[in-house]
């Protein structure tokens, strides 16, 4: 069978070299500088630099907004990919299509577009630059398609059957959505709330006009790296990089573990 | 029925208040005085110069990552070699990390202090604040998104057709011309649309190893930042409707690749 077991383009070890090569070139030798020049001097000194006053504040402030962030996605996003799949209203697929906009959008057009309406020069007289509200606003906006794109193909394959059993026997609109759809609905809505916090932990074209540059109030993890590169504190700016480093890491592989068990237990 | 159009209500309220109005009155603020102040801010030299960077950043970057993407897909799905679930793993990084993560790496990694810095600058390379380094941050950020869209097309495909046609005695590459590539041309159409918005789109990665200077090392992203910054307005307006009408065309194009659900459910029906 030798001939049978020939793939497309050439021998698995030319290919997937190629493949390998390119990818540790681009993203891991990078991303090994940053890990060695982060934790040079050990662990002690690597805490040292990257605790302080400021950038815990910075992290702080980070893993608030983006609790804050998968608070209100869950709720929104399900609600409005609940509108788009059970619902009919005219302009549907309009609405369909643009809930992926600020996946196409360039994130500092996002920013812009907020400062535009929410900004000093607003139209309805809110304005949220430089306050923590402002940077909340950027990180809903950035992440607003995660949860709607996840949870909205679970919606479309769920059988109806259950929920018209379920009113039949006597149940309300609340319990049924409570004890039938949101249990399946749960898998995919805890990976699309994930995607939304690693989004919003490490966001920062989008925050950026909007923050402008207030440590400790509106300094962002993302933030606070920039200015501490600035600031020429290359050691400073390299710890924090790596703690989000870390956090974006353990939060991918929380994903790849929920697909698993959610792949392993569904039907 | 009131249930309902209170959810209705609420997510396309929200939906409205967060993303339609913001997006809506930037295109208004740009042609509020009509479209020649709006072609005056996107013409003057600066601005075309970041545009022109970008697009000369996007040209290399995406055809890079297209043909990497799909040779990264076929390592994972058809190769069972050791170590291949670690490649899907770091496949997925680059859309999970902060873009300043990426950025300060490619500083590390290049600069005066960093490990290929030193032996790059004495033999004249200059990566950053020059050319390379934003390339090389736009590919690292761009990097997923044809592996992506290509690997569950791949899986689903199966390896029989493949297998007929290397019995038959089809070369490899002939093989993958005449079979494999027609089957996931929509995917790799898809993944390339969205290399490209993310592509033209980026801003944190660059803005770190670009340095940004006007009319040298300015992306058109970094020209929205710059002009907003420095009160003129009419210029970041004007710049990020460019990129938002991008984004848009973006959007048809995905509407018009979109794989999955759409083709199957016709299939089904």
């Amino acid at each position: 069978m030798p001939r049978a077991r020939r793939r497309a383009l050439g021998t698995p070890i030319v290919s997937s070299g190629l493949a390998l090569g390119y990818l540790s070139l681009v993203v891991l030798v990078p991303l090994a500088a940053l890990v060695v020049q982060g934790s040079k001097g050990g662990f002690a000194h690597f805490w040292e630099v990257a605790w302080n006053p400021e950038s815990r504040a910075a992290l702080e402030l980070t893993l608030g907004l983006a609790a804050a962030v998968v608070a209100i996605n869950a709720v929104t996003g399900t609600a409005l990919a609940w509108t788009l799949v059970r619902d009919e209203f005219r302009g549907k697929r309009l609405v369909d299509a643009v809930i992926d906009l600020p996946f196409a959008l360039p994130t500092i057009v996002a920013g812009l577009t907020l400062l535009a309406l929410y900004g000093p020069t607003s139209a309805v007289h809110v304005n949220a630059a430089f306050t923590r509200w402002g940077v909340l606003m950027a990180l809903l906006f950035v992440t607003l398609p995660f949860v709607v794109r996840t949870v909205q193909p679970v919606l479309i394959e769920l059988d109806r059957e259950m929920e018209e059993a379920a009113a039949s026997l006597g149940a309300g609109r609340v319990t049924i959505f409570r004890r039938i759809v949101f249990p399946h609905l749960l898998p995919a809505l805890l990976s699309g709330v994930a995607l939304a916090f690693a989004r919003a932990i490490g966001e920062f074209g989008a925050v950026i006009l909007i923050a402008g540059n207030l440590p400790f109030k509106t300094e962002v993890a993302s933030l606070y790296v920039f200015q501490r590169l600035n600031a020429g504190d290359t050691r400073g700016a390299a710890a924090l990089a790596l703690l989000l480093l870390v956090l974006s890491l353990a939060v991918l592989l929380g994903i790849g573990a929920l697909r698993r068990y959610a792949t392993r237990h569904d039907r | 029925m009131t249930a309902r159009h209170a959810v209705r209500v609420g997510s396309l309220g929200y939906l409205a208040l967060i993303l339609l109005a913001p997006v809506g009155l930037v295109f208004w603020r740009a042609f509020e005085h009509g479209p020649r102040p709006f072609w005056a801010a996107i013409s003057n030299p600066e601005a075309s110069h970041a545009l022109r960077l970008t697009l000369e950043i996007a040209v290399v970057a995406v055809p890079l990552n297209t043909v990497f993407g799909v040779l990264c897909a076929l390592a994972i799905v058809r190769h069972r070699i050791p170590g291949m679930g670690l490649v899907n793993a770091i496949v997925d990084l680059p859309m999970a990390l902060s873009p300043v993560v990426v950025g300060l790496s490619l500083y590390l990694l290049y600069g005066t202090q960093g490990w290929f810095g030193p032996w790059l600058t004495a033999h004249g390379h200059r990566i950053l604040f020059a050319y390379p380094g934003m390339l090389l941050a736009t590919i690292f950020v761009s990097l997923p998104f044809v592996v992506r869209e290509v690997v569950p097309v791949l899986r689903e495909l199966g390896m029989e057709q493949e297998e007929a046609a290397a019995t038959l005695g089809a070369s490899p590459f002939a093989t993958f011309r005449r079979i494999t590539l027609p089957a996931i041309r929509y995917a790799v159409a898809y993944g390339v649309v969205l290399t490209t918005a993310r592509a033209l789109g980026e801003f944190g990665a660059v803005a770190i190893v670009s340095g940004g200077i006007a009319g040298r090392t300015q992306t058109l992203t970094q020209y929205v930042q710059a002009s907003y910054e420095n009160f003129q307005q009419t210029n970041a307006y004007a710049a990020s409707v460019l990129l938002a009408g991008l984004a848009i065309l973006t959007l048809v194009a995905m509407t018009a690749f979109r794989p999955r659900e759409d083709r199957r459910g016709n299939r089904s029906a």
